[in-house]
């Protein structure tokens, strides 16, 4: 065999020339989905004031719950939940299916015969989801401070990191719905059926105190629950909630290496 | 001409299914090399490990002197790949699509050119799901061709096409490989191999069954030859007068016309038998062998048996 001339392996900074293009290329793509920006960039905004504004009694002071609920609006109960909606919504819905997407349409295969890999694919569509939660979350807190005055979290260093582990811990579902489903239209479909269990345990129908203890029990089990619970805790008591913390390191510990070893690139 | 592909012994097996068993081959610098088959007999495999997309069991392999197995990185900047079936974003528009891809290769190719030269000025802003199959082809080859590579793979090019489209595609194939891009060329249709390739091989069942330019194998299945004609209706049975020449071979009645094989002296001859009896046909027919007809000698089945499948 002669002896090859060949132009060794570029470094690895190499292989994710246009990683930047990649990314502002998804976002474009993103936006250009009318429904998908309404329901991840809008809808936490509008559940706050949606209840804020049509369920009676939301905006009245809270009384005879003890400490630390009284003295705050009852809509203030709404704040982990809405944060935890929007985690869901990008989680469970908008990265799996942009996920699938690109998989079925044979773009990870397509990107794969180019000096870009196919991972850049996804961690555009990380970036783009990621940028998207914080751009919903923030607008939701910002309509909800103006319209009810919602307060700043007791301890908002706790708050910022229960929120990324709470939302890397969800998004761990949806890298693994990511991973095995084939069609697009399945991904949607399978990420709604979690979807609405998780805001169920998030305390989307029973927000704060009016969870009962034994649903709350299991709630915080659950990586949108844990989530909710956590954020309760850094908003209204700026206690560490332990356990809830060590239940999302653990789903992001146990589904990160099963979604990558499951996943397909073609 | 220097070789700028090469592939020897190459195999390439799926569990216990043998998708490539033997297949060997070198591509020229600037021509159009065909890669014939029909679908299932492993051309795609072929091209997918020479993009470093599959690993090949064994053999050798060369892309302008990489091993693509070696270094699968190095191979991706110099060859341009069009897929089978590999479809782009629903709403991303032509230009963008070019610019996205350009932004990947050190050295690409100007997405404008590429844009005017493949007839997509007027489809620029276009989103890609509001393309035709046509237009989608385009830019498909477009994107093979934007990181200026020296050589491109086109899979399946006209697949699903109309037959103006088709045409239309084959002419930009042609202005491709005029402009110096070496172009492996995937297909099952014969036609397109006939009209396009420089040089070709047959792959069947894993295996290559004929090579050479489209011209030599035609020319190389036999030295057959045919021909039909239509007699003048009045004209007693000649058969047994055609039959009894020595360069005949066959002959037969077929549609009302009498179909003759023989010799590479056979029309000549008939037509000199025939003009001594006072015959002068109505009608003559040489019957030219295509592609096609080298295609079922060698694999022994009609090359559009998949087409149902």
């Amino acid at each position: 065999m002669s002896a090859t001339t060949a132009v060794r392996t570029t470094p690895a900074a190499h292989r994710m020339r246009g990683l930047g293009a990649l990314i502002a290329s998804e976002f474009r793509l993103f936006l250009r989905e009318a429904g998908s920006v309404v329901f991840a960039l809008l809808f936490p905004a509008v559940l706050v004031v949606g209840v804020g504004y049509a369920l009676p009694g939301m905006r009245d002071p809270i009384e005879g719950m003890g400490q630390p609920w009284d003295g705050h609006l009852a809509i203030h109960l709404y704040i982990p939940i809405a944060l935890s909606l929007a985690v869901a919504t990008v989680a469970l819905s908008t990265l799996p299916t942009q996920i699938v997407t690109a998989r079925e349409l044979g773009v990870l295969r397509r990107i794969s015969t180019t000096p870009m890999r196919p991972q850049g694919v996804l961690i555009a569509q990380v970036v783009v989801n990621l940028v998207t939660l914080v751009a919903a979350s923030l607008l939701a807190l910002t309509v909800g401070s103006l319209a009810f005055g919602i307060p700043a979290p007791q301890n908002p260093a706790l708050a910022a990191v229960a929120f990324l582990l709470g939302a890397a811990a969800t998004a761990g579902i949806g890298l693994l719905i990511g991973a095995l489903v084939r069609k697009a239209s399945a991904a949607g479909g399978i990420g709604m059926l979690i979807y609405f269990p998780m805001l169920f345990f998030a305390g989307m129908w029973t927000p704060g105190p009016l969870m009962p203890d034994a649903v709350a029990a299991i709630a915080r089990f659950t990586p949108l629950g844990a989530l909710s619970q956590a954020l309760s805790e850094a908003w209204f008591t700026g206690e560490f909630p332990a356990l809830q913390m060590v239940v999302m390191a653990a789903y992001i510990a146990v589904l990160y290496p099963l979604a990558a070893k499951l996943f397909r690139w073609q | 001409m220097s070789i700028v592909v090469q592939v020897e012994n190459l195999q390439k097996s799926y569990g216990t299914k043998t998708a490539v068993a033997d297949v060997s081959f070198a591509v020229e610098r600037g021509e159009i090399f065909g890669i014939l088959g029909r679908n299932g007999a492993g051309k795609t495999t072929t091209v997918e490990t020479l993009a470093g997309l599959r690993r090949a069991d064994a053999g050798s392999l060369s892309v302008l002197g990489i091993d693509p197995r070696k270094d699968p990185q190095a191979i991706r900047a110099v060859l341009g790949v069009q897929l089978q079936e590999a479809r782009l974003p629903a709403k991303i528009t032509v230009i963008e699509a070019l610019e996205l891809f350009a932004s990947f290769y050190p050295d690409p190719a100007d997405p404008e050119v590429l844009i005017g030269m493949l007839g997509l000025t007027e489809h620029r802003g276009k989103q890609f799901a509001k393309l035709s199959g046509g237009l989608k082809q385009r830019l498909s080859i477009a994107l093979a061709l934007v990181g200026n590579p020296q050589v491109a793979v086109l899979d399946e090019l006209t697949t699903g096409l109309d037959p103006q489209a088709r045409r239309d595609v084959w002419d930009l194939v042609e202005r491709v490989r005029d402009s110096g891009v070496t172009i492996i060329l995937v297909t099952h249709f014969m036609d397109e191999a006939e009209r396009l390739c420089d040089r070709l091989v047959v792959i069947d069942e894993g295996r290559v069954v004929a090579a050479g330019s489209p011209k030599e194998l035609i020319r190389g299945g036999s030295d057959e030859r045919t021909f039909r004609m239509r007699l003048p209706e009045s004209t007693a049975d000649p058969i047994d007068l055609i039959e009894s020449l020595t360069d005949v071979h066959t002959v037969a009645i077929v549609d009302d016309e009498v179909e003759v094989t023989g010799t590479t002296h056979v029309l000549p001859a008939v037509i000199l038998a025939l003009a001594e009896a006072g015959v002068v046909p109505d009608e003559i027919r040489t019957m030219t062998r295509t592609l096609e007809d080298v295609f079922v000698d060698v694999t022994g089945h009609p090359a559009e048996e998949e087409l149902a499948a």
